[in-house]
């Protein structure tokens, strides 16, 4: 008699692969934000699955910083190409020459915020009435209480206090004109589950997350890449070091961490011994306690 | 690979939720789990000493650990339902975490909706309250078929051997009104950690396992239904394409029972029957397929099948019918409309309903039925009968709680407002 049990990770393949399916069949026109990270590649993997054999039926949506590493641009131009998906590019640098965002002042400004603004603008251009984002529920304490249909108002504001409720896998994506859903199906995937399902599933992924040298500057305990959108603050120097990224953001916001991991068993090792969080070096959630809590009502996702 | 990372690829999943009034020290025991099971990160225990400090605290205080909201925090207390992770080699677990407070009954239902098990926490100086048989009464009426009752803060009772013993006994006099095949009892500190990840030394006449052995340890397995095979059509797949062009694929997850190639299914509501022709997925085609797994079903014969409709056996179909009677919990500010039109969601189904009775109110504090008391506002448990505008395709809740649970959605503020469980 076999036993009929599905590890965790196929059940949270199966939920995940669930939402995709149903966000098709409840809304008129869903994006995927895709940011080259492996939560976004991850989804697009996933969305491939729910459809299979035939294609995704969504396109992909990028929120370009301009800060990118050059990597991640390659491999999402490269990723869109080979499954034949739809890529539609926001620039941030087009809101801010359009007057609708501006740049922070200071001396590294970073455009981590304004990518709401570009957001909000590319979903409105493209009546898209519903985005799936690869926010995962253990990443961040705000975002431990996301759904996985995440309404949103016609100004793309979360209001965490005004939630529907979710029940079983009864998903209500019921909407009055100009509102939206943000549609989180990997919500209950680790960090740890995601490295597990990237290595089970043999996913490709920017080459920024194995091992490799760079040079790179401390900031306040953080290792910031050298780059074009970077300037060394007095006192400061680049020095080559041996790292790898664990969350994939902008340039100037993202830390690096010094690491010899090469391959997935030695990520997957590292992340299970790891005493920081993946979060940890994003200079972005710092700022404040509630700083991610106060992004996602403004539309960040 | 290495032994180290090889058991976590395929590990069990256990999803549990935890009840408890304010103060009974549910967010401690939570915290308690994740850091004793390395699950808590230093700079996230940074953050929470830091906040600590900012608000005067005389202690780190662990619940701000699960307090996400920044309204929680100014508040100290839960608001919403929030979901925390963390692992053993042996399983990975799913928390739904849920407020105590009473007002938030609807929240508590919404956490046991997905769990497999409750953890109920009782203060050792209290006993059983009447927010413990409140929670024992919602996992029960959700059908959870494991309940931990931890008896928590056993370091101010002395560790009192008779004072666990007396409420055990006191929980036992009311649980035969539950439905709950298998309750355990384990008298824990979550303060100091006895009995919680190990076992306690203050305890010696409690002979049982830890709470995270038992977490680790409880089968769930037989807690699925593999006798009654259900497939909620949720959408059709047409590649369209020329290598797939005659690929015609009723994509769903498996919500009851076992499906098999060649066998003969049939097709509700047209009552048209054909054979499995293949079970699809992008990994390969299977011999079978089993609840939860995702994939996509074709058929021998060309049907008219479309979201909505439900694939079944022949000789095993759900039943079809449109006057149901349910247990529901409100969820809404606004009180339930008898004679009301609502929007009921069940599986991939969608139809029109009218409210037609309120048989009778719950008091979830005492477990009394109510037959004057028709007015059912939010956080209210009642049993009503609606009729739908078409059949649904359905099970008692009891016998399946994918084919079994449903949600009303009101038409005009689109808002999820009651959850409805299948008699």
């Amino acid at each position: 008699m076999p036993s009929y049990n599905l590890s965790h990770l196929d059940q949270l393949e199966a939920e995940a692969i669930f939402i995709f399916r149903e966000v098709a069949a409840q809304f008129e026109k869903p994006v995927i934000l895709f940011s080259g990270g492996k939560d976004s590649i991850t989804m697009v993997h996933l969305a491939r699955k729910a459809f299979w054999p035939a294609k995704v039926p969504f396109p992909l949506l990028h929120i370009d910083t301009g800060h990118n590493f050059p990597e991640a641009l390659e491999f999402r131009d490269n990723l869109a190409k080979k499954y034949n998906v739809t890529l539609d590019v926001g620039l941030v640098q087009d809101s801010i020459d359009r007057g609708t965002a501006q740049e922070e002042r200071g001396v590294n400004p970073s455009r981590n915020s304004l990518q709401s603004i570009t957001l909000l603008e590319k979903l409105e251009e493209g009546a898209y009435d519903a985005a799936f984002g690869g926010g995962r529920r253990d990443e961040e304490k705000a975002r431990a209480k996301e759904r996985f249909f995440s309404h949103r108002d016609d100004f793309g504001q979360w209001d965490p206090k005004n939630q529907r409720p979710e029940l079983w896998n009864l998903y209500n994506g019921k909407k009055a004109v100009g509102e939206s859903f943000r549609i989180f199906p990997i919500s209950n995937w680790t960090e740890m589950d995601v490295w597990q399902y990237i290595k089970k599933e043999k996913i490709e992924l920017p080459s920024i997350y194995f091992s490799h040298k760079r040079n790179v500057v401390n900031r306040g305990g953080v290792w910031i890449a050298e780059s074009p959108y970077n300037t060394l603050l007095e006192g400061e120097k680049y020095e080559e070091r041996v790292i790898r990224y664990r969350t994939l953001g902008c340039m100037t916001i993202t830390g690096a961490v010094e690491s010899e991991a090469s391959t997935l068993d030695a990520i997957i090792e590292e992340v299970a011994a790891a005493r920081q969080t993946e979060r940890g070096n994003r200079a972005d959630d710092k700022r404040s306690e509630a700083a991610m809590e106060d992004r996602k009502k403004q539309g960040y996702f | 690979m290495s032994d180290s990372t090889k058991g976590y690829m395929d590990m069990d999943l256990l999803r549990f939720t935890t009840a408890g009034s304010v103060d009974d020290g549910k967010s401690t025991l939570i915290g308690r789990l994740m850091y004793d099971t390395k699950s808590i990160f230093e700079d996230q225990i940074d953050a929470i000493e830091q906040s600590s400090q900012n608000r005067g605290d005389e202690h780190v205080n662990l619940a701000l650990l699960t307090d996400g909201l920044k309204a929680e925090r100014e508040q100290g207390i839960t608001i919403d339902v929030a979901y925390r992770y963390f692992a053993t080699p042996k399983r990975k677990f799913i928390i739904a975490d849920t407020p105590g407070h009473i007002q938030y009954t609807r929240n508590m239902v919404t956490g046991a909706s997905t769990a497999n098990l409750a953890i109920i926490l009782i203060d050792a100086r209290k006993g059983v309250i009447e927010q413990t048989k409140r929670h024992s009464f919602i996992a029960s009426l959700l059908q959870i078929k494991h309940v931990i009752v931890c008896i928590n803060k056993m370091d101010l009772v002395d560790y009192s051997e008779e004072i666990f013993e007396q409420i055990k006994k006191e929980y036992l006099g009311f649980d035969a009104k539950l439905e709950i095949p298998d309750i355990r009892f384990i008298p824990i500190s979550a303060l100091h950690g006895d009995n919680v990840v190990n076992r306690s030394e203050n305890m010696d006449w409690y002979q049982g396992p830890s709470l995270l052995w038992t977490l680790e340890n409880v089968q769930i397995a037989s807690d699925r239904n593999l006798i009654d095979s259900r497939f909620p059509v949720q959408w059709v797949i047409r590649p369209q394409s020329d290598e797939y062009h005659d690929f015609r694929g009723y994509a769903g997850n498996i919500a009851g029972g076992v499906f098999r190639k060649g066998e003969e299914v049939v097709v509700l509501p047209s009552g048209f029957t054909s054979k499995v022709k293949s079970i699809s997925t992008m990994d390969g085609e299977l011999a079978e397929a089993f609840p939860p797994m995702a994939v996509a079903i074709t058929l021998e014969d060309e049907i008219d099948i479309s979201r909505g409709d439900m694939i079944a056996k022949p000789n095993n179909q759900p039943k079809a019918e449109q006057d149901i009677d349910m247990m529901i919990c409100w969820l809404n500010t606004n009180a339930l409309k008898l004679g009301g039109k609502y929007l009921i969601k069940h599986t991939s189904n969608e139809a029109k309903c009218i409210i037609k009775d309120v048989r009778y109110k719950v008091n979830v504090n005492t477990l009394e039925k109510s037959e004057d008391d028709k007015e059912i506002k939010a956080n209210d448990i009642a049993r009503i009968q609606i009729k739908t505008a078409r059949p649904l395709f359905f099970d008692s809740y009891r016998k399946n709680r994918n084919t079994g649970s449903v949600i009303l959605i009101d038409e005009f503020s689109n808002e999820t407002v009651g959850a409805g469980m299948i008699i």
